[in-house]
């Protein structure tokens, strides 16, 4: 790293910005900060932004530090663009925004921050991805920072059992930014008196971690590859069947077969993962190396097929195993109980959905009937799923797999997914186009009110295809119809997308 | 009891002559109020000077001892009025409030305080709240003082001159009949340092003492023809004891070479962003020694003309530093120019932005183009001719999204909204007027509910217009702080003597929350100097509105969606008001987090809920954050190539208020939710039938496992 260079005249004054998110003790680590410039011959000025952005917003925290002499220098009260000695982000896009206002410059900024993130409101909301990408905002501290040191230092914290303040002091001090040794950092923190033990132990992680430049640790990728299950011999074997047929697959196809494969098993059996697999084979006899269209099928099909009903539901409920990771989730240990409420609201839809195909079909058109079950179950269910009477509701529920087939919901997600599949091989030969509508069932998600959304811009979406089909740009058009279904909920930017095609057709 | 507790900051309250003190700006405002002799203190809370508020509140017994009477008043018009103490008896009083929405609501007693004037010291502390962090409309306070001519005090941002501007203050209230101002603007709030401690004072008279032996004077009431006298003390004796007193005591201060041509005047709240920029042009030294003259206005009203013509002379330009709009300190200096002929330039809004912050940047490029204009020959060859290669840097404005405030985690208000937002998608949108508080987060994403705010207590009064009511009824939504404000008397007696047609919610938090967590009428808490626990169903019974719903458990999302319905359908004439109550979270937590952990660690039964959601049920629409926005709620991309759209997710942060689970149940949004309550010390019994359950559930687990493929890490 190359030296900073000297400002002639203040160049005695360290200036210091933190941008904190509310809740991640940005005030904690002020303190500590001017604390330790205090106790080792500097004076110090700390400033705060108090007012409504602490609540969930970004704050922003300064502090100026110079050498004590005979009269008290003049501090600022503000960071300045292009100003900065050391920028404290502890959060990624506060990183970014640090940048953004100019506080990050490549002449004197040392950026430290962690890589984690606290998503905003506006990348939450949105119905598909909203996340925000953080490797931009990465290249971009490459660049404008004289020195970056990057980790997930709130990983790195609540390791520790402690907060990202800690974390974040301890990288500060092995940046070696300061002009004071570790002992005197965590001096600092000691004499605030509160936390001190999990304090000392995130600051210590920081610190390693800064000085070793090594990422947190980070979550090992998963193997794409079926896993042999456990089970009754007989189906095993099948499995094994199964398994062989995806392996003749062409590899890249293979992969995410056998994730499907695996996914449409555990929701029914084996004899529909053969569908699945049949379905797919239908789909590659008609397609060619790189195999965009199978691979898009293998994944959505998959997906298709494993529909979102009350069986399902109730079977992912009472699995093996869940309560063991509810409790590791909870931070639960040996010696304590867990209560387990669960928050079940069906409606007549979803108990018609389970009678028997035309008898379901014949109830739903019925409108007396269909109050009449609506006033008998639609309401909130609280169910106390670590007790037998709700257990046993839910367990029973999820063993009707054998029952399912015969559904008023499959027969309707059948021919749901048959017309899509047709609908997308009878594009053929526009291949890309076929793959858009393919990649359109992305569309369908949710429960009640949600999924009825989902399906109408599903719909939509693929009426509005039918209208550009012809065209060579269609499926750059399909696209964009489906990314725009997916920007709100109501559908306003899916409307819009639809009545451009509609000014020019 | 307030978020931010001070007791252990109090002790340094104490500190005697020659101490230093190390702490932050409210605090060395507190201390110099002592050192001072006040002799009664109040205020209404709100940032910047919330904190202010809590430590006075904090330092009760210390305030007792030296015979100082404490406040919380109930607005900032009833700190005003506290300062007619002042008027007739020799006694020093201090209230506080923000500005220049604060100031605002006190104009009234201000304006009448300042025609009456005083003969004991009166200050109020004024938090200005403009710029970065601001939560208001940006205007400047400096314009109440010119209507009401009471003094105006802007210190240099360091604790030793803000703690010296406080008995300035006081002195200078006393050597002019005038209440003054002291105004500290948002940084300087929580600005940390140092300074040399005095002792602390007893009151002369105290304000008990004071009603032993009472005072009148006709003269003194604001009544015809005595106020017409009193415009003219104003003028004929106030205002020039102030300027006798300003200028004898040289509350201004000037600064660097005295034989430049050029010089800057400052306010003296931007003296140091000033020194800042001369700094960085190399003009001055980390001490803040420059040969660039400086006039600094500790005192920005008035302005002392012989005292600004005298450093102007011989000087061919000048720059006026000033903040914020108008430009009331140009104008006035500009006109003292032109009535004594000179010929000296007067630079300011030009070189300056007329709108907005001085922040380091603008202060940086306005100074420097002064400078080039005024004595170029100063400026440094680099500075005069800037030629560097800066690298670009990537633009990171689409991809960086903004961070608005919002709901805290587990905020009781967000149910409320929820319920609001759903009661909309049946009934269609409605007319929407809020009012101050944490409540107005409900404007932004994702609820997007209510379009305006009139200001603190005016929510209701904001439909006024619509109280004849119409096709769909207005919806007014209020805070149990804005209620006790001014909400009370301003909105509801509005709404029932209008024979309103509206809907108002109250939403009550117990605390007047978004200021920080002080208690207000209807809190729950015991408060030893305070009367709290008066419902404030019972204060709009007493007016005559009789169509009021009391929820105590905003969380039921269902029952509040029912009530707002019935509000917006019933045929009942006359105001519906839901009072819509519980707990600040902020507050419940900090109460009861550190009882429950005792509790544990006594061995005593405590279960803690906590949310979570089963990932492999979720279809990542996210529905449940558009109803929600909870921090803690947030989404997360799986490791499975299966899947496009990041499925929702809960955090650590979660404190199982359980407005998740009600909304998923009562929008029927999905099964995915559920609630975990960890049972900590369970009881042998309670033990014993966990484990009968575990085993019974254990053995239907593998039955079902043995006749069917399972897979090493499934699906869920």
């Amino acid at each position: 790293m190359p030296p900073a260079p000297p400002d002639p005249i203040i160049g005695g004054v360290i200036k210091l910005a933190l941008l904190a998110v509310g809740g991640q003790g940005g005030g904690v680590l002020t303190g500590w900060i001017e604390d330790l410039a205090r106790a080792n011959g500097y004076v110090a000025q700390a400033t705060s932004v108090a007012g409504v952005a602490q609540r969930t917003g970004a704050t922003v925290y300064y502090v100026e530090m110079a050498p004590e002499g005979p009269i008290t220098p003049v501090f600022s009260l503000m960071p300045t663009a292009g100003d900065v000695d050391v920028m404290i982000t502890a959060e990624m896009m506060e990183a970014g925004r640090s940048i953004m206002r100019g506080f990050v410059t490549p002449d004197r900024t040392v950026l430290i921050t962690s890589t984690h993130r606290a998503l905003a409101v506006s990348e939450k909301v949105a119905p598909g991805n909203g996340i925000a990408d953080s490797a931009e905002v990465m290249a971009a501290a490459e660049i404008a920072a004289r020195r970056l040191i990057a980790a997930d230092f709130d990983a790195l914290a609540v390791q520790a059992g402690s907060v990202i303040s800690a974390s974040l002091f301890g990288a500060l001090a092995a940046s070696g930014v300061l002009p004071f040794p570790r002992k005197a950092f965590e001096a600092a923190i000691q004499a605030s008196g509160k936390g001190v033990e999990g304090s000392l132990r995130a600051f210590s992680a920081g610190f390693d971690a800064t000085q070793s430049q090594h990422e947190a640790p980070h979550l090992a990728k998963t193997t794409i590859s079926a896993m042999p299950p456990k089970g009754p011999e007989k189906l095993r074997a099948a499995w094994a069947t199964l398994g062989a047929r995806v392996m003749d697959m062409p590899a890249p196809v293979a992969e995410l077969a056998a994730l499907g494969l695996r996914k449409v098993v555990e929701f029914q059996d084996i004899d529909y993962g053969a569908v699945y697999l049949d379905r797919l084979d239908r789909i590659l006899a008609q397609d060619n190396a790189p195999f965009t269209l199978s691979l898009a099928a293998a994944k959505y099909v998959a997906n298709a097929m494993v529909y979102d009903d009350i069986i399902r539901v109730a079977d992912l409920k009472t699995r093996t195993g869940r309560m063991t990771r509810i409790a590791r989730e909870m931070g639960a240990k040996e010696r304590n109980l867990i209560h387990l409420t669960e928050f079940l609201h069906p409606r007549a839809e979803e108990i018609v959905s389970l009678l028997p195909a035309r008898m379901g079909a014949r109830w739903q058109a019925n409108k007396r009937r269909m109050k009449l079950i609506n006033h008998l179950f639609n309401r909130g269910h609280r169910m106390r799923t670590d007790t037998m009477g709700a257990f046993l509701t839910l367990y029973l529920l999820g063993g009707l797999k054998g029952w399912r087939l015969r559904t008023w919901r499959h027969s309707q997600e059948v021919e749901h997914l048959e017309g899509w599949i047709n609908t997308a091989l009878g594009y053929l030969p526009q291949y890309d186009l076929a793959v858009e509508v393919i990649r359109c069932r992305r569309l369908i998600k949710g429960y009640s009110d949600t999924h009825a959304r989902g399906m109408s811009k599903f719909d939509r979406v693929l009426e509005g295809i039918a209208i550009v089909a012809g065209r060579e740009d269609a499926a750059l058009w399909a696209a964009r119809l489906r990314e725009a279904a997916l920007l709100d909920e109501e559908g306003k930017a899916l409307d819009g997308a639809l009545a451009t095609i509609r000014s020019f057709i | 009891m307030a978020e931010r507790s001070f007791k252990a900051e109090i002790e340094h309250l104490r500190l005697g002559e020659g101490e230093t003190f190390t702490g932050e700006g409210i605090l060395a405002i507190t201390k110099a109020l002592l050192e001072s002799g006040v002799g009664y203190v109040g205020g209404y809370q709100g940032a910047p000077i919330s904190h202010l508020m809590d430590v006075l509140a904090d330092a009760q017994d210390l305030l007792g001892e030296l015979g100082i009477r404490f406040e919380a008043n109930a607005n900032e018009a009833a700190a005003a009025a506290m300062l007619a103490a002042s008027v007739h008896y020799p006694i020093r009083g201090a209230v506080t409030f923000k500005g220049p929405v604060g100031v605002n609501v006190a104009s009234d007693a201000l304006a009448n305080l300042s025609s009456s004037g005083v003969t004991g010291g009166a200050l109020v502390i004024v938090g200005e709240d403009y710029g970065e962090g601001s939560s208001i409309m940006q205007e400047r306070t400096h314009a109440f003082a010119m209507k009401s001519q009471f003094w105006l005090l802007d210190p240099r941002p360091n604790l030793t001159s803000i703690v010296k501007s406080v008995s300035d203050g006081f002195e200078l209230s006393e050597a002019s009949n005038t209440p003054v101002m002291l105004m500290v603007r948002i940084r300087s709030c929580h600005l940390t340092g140092t300074f040399l401690c005095r002792d602390n004072q007893k009151p002369k008279l105290n304000v008990r003492d004071a009603l032993s032996s009472p005072r009148s004077d006709f003269a003194r009431v604001v009544l015809p023809p005595m106020s017409y006298l009193h415009e003219q003390d104003k003028i004929k004796n106030r205002w020039p004891a102030a300027e006798k007193y300003i200028r004898d005591n040289q509350l201004n201060e000037v600064f660097g070479s005295k034989d430049r041509d050029f010089g800057i005047v400052v306010q003296g709240g931007m003296y140091n962003g000033l020194i800042r920029a001369l700094q960085r042009l190399g003009l001055a030294d980390i001490f803040g020694r420059t040969e660039v003259p400086i006039y600094v206005l500790n005192v920005t009203y008035p302005l002392i003309s012989d005292e600004f013509l005298a450093f102007a002379a011989g000087k061919s330009h000048l720059l006026v530093v000033e903040e914020g709009q108008p430009e009331f300190i140009e104008t006035q200096l500009g006109s003292f120019l032109y009535r004594a002929e000179s010929q000296t330039k007067l630079h300011g809004k030009g070189m300056f932005p007329m709108a907005g912050e001085y922040t380091g940047a603008v202060m940086l490029e306005a100074v420097t183009s002064f400078i080039k204009t005024a004595a170029p020959a100063m400026l440094a060859a680099i500075v005069r001719a800037p030629n560097v290669d800066h690298p670009a840097i990537p633009d990171l404005s689409r991809t960086v999204p903004i961070r608005p405030p919002g709901f805290c985690t587990g905020c009781p208000e967000r149910p409320i909204f929820a319920a609001m937002k759903m009661v909309e998608k049946e009934l269609g949108k409605h007319q929407i007027a809020a009012d101050i508080g944490c409540h107005l987060f409900g404007a932004l994403p994702p609820f997007e509910i209510g379009g305006a705010t009139m200001g603190f207590g005016l929510g209701p009064a904001g439909n006024g217009a619509f109280d004849g009511g119409g096709e769909r009824r207005p919806v007014a939504i209020i805070g149990d702080g804005g209620f006790w404000h001014n909400g009370l008397s301003s909105s509801f007696t509005n709404m029932a003597f209008n024979k309103s047609d509206g809907v108002a919610i109250v939403v009550d938090n117990f605390y007047s929350a978004a200021t920080g967590g002080q208690d207000v009428m209807s809190s729950r808490a015991d408060n030893a100097t305070k009367a709290t626990k008066n419902p404030i169903a019972k204060a709009l019974n007493g007016i005559g509105i009789t169509w009021v719903r009391q929820i105590d458990r905003t969380y039921d999302v269902a029952k509040m969606r029912d009530t707002i319905r019935e509000a917006l359908t019933t045929s009942e004439p006359g105001p519906k008001v839901i009072v819509a109550s519980s707990e600040c979270m902020l507050n419940k937590q900090r109460r009861e987090k550190p009882l429950a952990q005792m509790a544990i660690k006594d061995g005593r039964r405590v279960a803690t809920p906590r949310f979570g959601i089963d990932e492999a049920v979720c279809t990542g629409d996210h529905a449940c954050i558009r109803l929600s926005g909870c921090p803690s709620l947030s989404v997360k991309q799986l490791d499975d190539p299966l899947r496009d759209d990041p499925v929702a997710t809960i955090d650590q942060s979660c404190v199982g208020c359980g407005n998740c689970g009600e909304v998923s149940d009562a929008a029927i949004l999905c099964p995915s939710f559920y609630r975990a309550d960890v049972v900590h010390n369970p009881g042998t019994w309670e033990r014993r039938v966990a484990g009968l359950r575990g085993a019974a559930i254990g053995w239907l687990q593998r039955r079902r496992d043995a006749r069917q493929l399972t897979f090493e890490r499934g699906a869920n």
